[in-house]
């Protein structure tokens, strides 16, 4: 291809692809945050005393809390919590409730989310992921869930959870990320819309992935969704979680809560693919991601977070576990790439609890462009945690002299038989390592993407089939025109 | 016509005023093996990473013609897709990307530039075994990544063998015998040699500073760089007269013709 042509593509290619807005009529809150809105959401959703009560409690506690700015390396104007509409939900426009509008699954189809379970034939492989559509503020659709209800493992969307197993919800909402846990949880807390809600019971190992895909689409909208998975013991549960959301010149802000309960035996693997829009060249707009993740792990169970952090403007998010039981293990595997003028402030926390407890980190920071990319972690070793291990490592890769790597990890250590690894490098996507692959007929942009991905290796190994595909790929147009 | 026309070419470092080639011709045919000698900071490297396309060097004069067309805009993977292959001095690491899936994306991208359709896995594997087989090289660095904690004897060997599967028109070797024991070298020139039977179309520009590995490849005509140019020229006696002389020989003698 001639070199003109090739630029033009890359051009065309530059552009967010999922940065489209669909015309759909929306019911939505007023703009703005108080007490009314939060009993507004309660009753749209048609909660129950007790949710609306813990939301309330957690909108008080709220009031007297104020934003973190001091410790993360993230630079940012005043967010008016005033000026965000926290409810905004599509329009109903059939008259059956289990019908779904089609524009709606339309869309998710534009998105590449499969939406429409597919019928089952003779002979044909069974279905590999079940999917929760969350659309703004509400969950669409949800697919297979009575195949999966044969097996006694609920999947459905949260608000669905409150209303039909409000014990399972009573019993594990907030015991991983309590209410007064930090702003943007407390936050999350108190105005939570939609998010998908996961329950395998007792040596059920889940038949196929499972998998929320969340769109924000009004404008002016937060998304603010609440995931609870449990799996009880001698349990297995895969989920992977995908996000995007229109080109936008404001920014908007997505405050998510995930907790996972890991019960005696039991195994959790969550992967993200967080592809928010990042806003443009000159830092106008995008996503500002401000996430808490959590797990606790009890006797013997292990907790895997793998995340590819793409997209937002701003990331601010530690996906953590608690190591509580004994012999329990906890995994993180991070790639997180900024380009432009993304900023991520993105690792995770460790505490070993138990004893025996084990936990991996491995963390991948790119930065091209004007992007700044800081990982923090913790590791903390309680007294009781005796022989606990970590190992840390922490590649940073810079692409260009606009940008920025920085790593701050914590470690705490109160037990002596525990022993705690950290291998750190930075290194830079060389001229040489660039012309090597030239020399050999390989183009610059396929050059760069080949080298993103090798670094990557490690934690794209750690993901489902489908995503690891999907990942990679993402990276490469993320990637694009981040070296002239 | 030529397979490689070298004109009067100076180069310098971009961005300074660091010349390094000032002033080269050379011309090479179809199926020859040249050989460039001269001492380190002669700027034979140079003209190999010139010829191959490298952007840290600027092209100020002259000019560099590959089958009767200058290749001075092209870009370095469009040189590589042309048909020029540079087997490097020190070949790089790339962490994480198996030789595998390096050099099948290498092939598909010359062959989707021909107009050919691209290999799919079988038939890639195929044509490895094929080259592996021809080389005699026995160990498998496909699965492994590429240059990733190998020798110096198996960085040099996956050179010759990432040559052999993207099959060019013209090999520049880069001080392939550098850092290599004598059983070493034996491999990598037999390996070459093996090539240069196989196909007796591709021409070769072997830049080394020791006459020792012209012992096994015999080069058709031998040149002497000092300085940033070609001082003189001969024939594979002239190896062994160096050899015998010193570069001062030459020196001395291209000084007192005011070159």
């Amino acid at each position: 291809m001639p070199t003109a042509e090739r630029e033009i593509e890359t051009l065309a290619n530059q552009e967010y692809k999922w940065g489209f807005v669909s015309d759909i009529e929306a019911d939505e809150a007023p703009m703005g945050l108080n007490e009314e809105i939060v009993r507004f959401i309660s009753h749209k959703k048609g909660e129950p005393q007790w949710m609306l009560d813990w939301r309330l409690k957690a909108y008080r506690h709220w009031l007297t809390m104020a934003e973190p700015h001091h410790w993360g390396k993230l630079h940012y104007g005043t967010i008016d919590y005033q000026q965000t509409i926290y409810y905004s939900a599509p329009k109903p426009k059939l008259k059956s409730m289990d019908e779904v509008d089609p524009e709606l699954l339309a869309i998710y189809e534009k998105l590449g989310v499969p939406v429409h379970e597919q019928k089952a034939l003779l002979g044909v492989e069974e279905p590999k992921v079940a999917v929760d559509a969350v659309f703004d503020s509400v969950s669409v659709t949800t697919t297979y869930q009575n195949k999966l209800a044969e097996k006694g493992i609920i999947f459905c969307s949260f608000g669905e959870a409150v209303r039909e197993h409000p014990e399972l919800v009573q019993k594990y909402l907030g015991s991983v990320v309590p209410y007064s846990d930090n702003f943007y949880a407390t936050l999350n807390s108190a105005v939570f819309t939609d998010g998908s809600f996961v329950y395998i019971p007792k040596g059920v190992k889940c038949p196929m992935e499972l998998s929320t895909y969340f769109r924000i689409n009004a404008k002016n909208t937060g998304q603010f969704e609440r995931t609870l998975i449990i799996a009880d013991e001698g349990a297995t549960v895969s989920y992977l979680e995908g996000c995007t959301a229109p080109q936008r010149d404001e920014n908007q802000l997505h405050a998510a809560v995930v907790e996972l309960i890991a019960l005696d035996n039991a195994t959790i693997k969550y992967s993200t693919v967080q592809n928010w829009y990042p806003g443009d060249a000159e830092g106008k707009g995008g996503i500002y991601n401000f996430v808490t993740k959590r797990g606790k792990a009890f006797t013997n169970s292990k907790i895997t977070w793998t995340q590819v952090e793409t997209g937002s403007a701003i990331t601010w998010k530690y996906p953590s576990c608690i190591l509580q039981g004994d012999n329990s293990v906890g995994e993180f595997y991070s790639v997180a790439l900024t380009n432009k003028k993304q900023q991520a402030d993105t690792g995770t926390k460790m505490i070993h609890i138990g004893k025996n407890t084990r936990s991996t980190i491995v963390s991948k920071g790119i930065s091209a462009g004007n992007g700044q990319n800081t990982y923090r972690g913790l590791v903390k070793v309680l007294p009781g945690a005796a022989n606990a291990r970590n190992y840390t490592q922490c590649d940073s890769l810079l692409i260009g002299d606009q940008c920025g790597a920085h790593t701050e990890p914590y470690i705490e250590i109160r037990n002596q038989t525990a022993k705690c690894e950290h291998e750190a490098s930075t290194s830079k996507i060389g001229e040489d390592q660039l012309f090597y692959c030239k020399t050999r007929g390989i183009a610059l942009e396929d050059a760069i993407n080949m080298i993103v991905s090798g670094f990557c290796k490690e934690v794209f190994r750690e993901l489902p089939m489908e995503f690891a595909v999907e990942a990679q790929k993402l990276l490469g147009v993320s990637l694009e025109g981040s070296v002239g | 016509m030529p397979v490689l026309e070298i004109k009067n070419l100076h180069a310098k470092v971009a961005g300074t005023d660091k010349q390094i080639l000032k002033g080269v011709d050379l011309t090479m045919n179809k199926g020859e093996i040249h050989a460039i000698m001269g001492k380190n900071g002669s700027g034979k490297s140079t003209l190999c990473q010139v010829i191959a396309g490298r952007e840290t060097y600027e092209v100020t004069e002259g000019d560099i013609l590959f089958n009767g067309q200058s290749i001075l805009e092209m870009s370095a993977e469009e040189r590589a897709r042309e048909g020029v292959f540079l087997a490097f001095q020190y070949p790089v690491e790339i962490p994480g990307v198996s030789t595998s899936y390096f050099l099948k994306a290498a092939v598909n991208a010359i062959r989707v530039h021909r107009g050919e359709p691209e290999l799919d896995a079988v038939a890639f594997i195929k044509l490895v075994k094929e080259k592996q087989k021809m080389l005699g090289i026995q160990e498998s660095f496909m699965n492994r990544a590429v240059n990733e904690g190998f020798s110096g004897g198996e960085k040099k060997r996956n050179e010759v063998f990432q040559l052999a599967v993207v099959n060019p028109l013209l090999g520049l070797l880069d001080e392939t015998d550098s850092g290599l024991d004598i059983d070493a070298l034996k491999v990598v020139a037999d390996g070459i040699n093996r090539l240069h039977e196989q196909d007796a179309e591709r021409s070769w520009l072997v830049v080394t500073h020791y006459q020792r590995l012209l012992n096994y490849i015999v080069p058709d005509i031998v040149h002497v760089m000092i300085d940033g140019r070609i001082v003189k020229t001969g024939d594979k006696t002239l190896a062994l007269e160096l050899e015998d002389k010193g570069y001062d020989w030459v020196e001395k003698q291209t000084a007192a013709v005011g070159v």
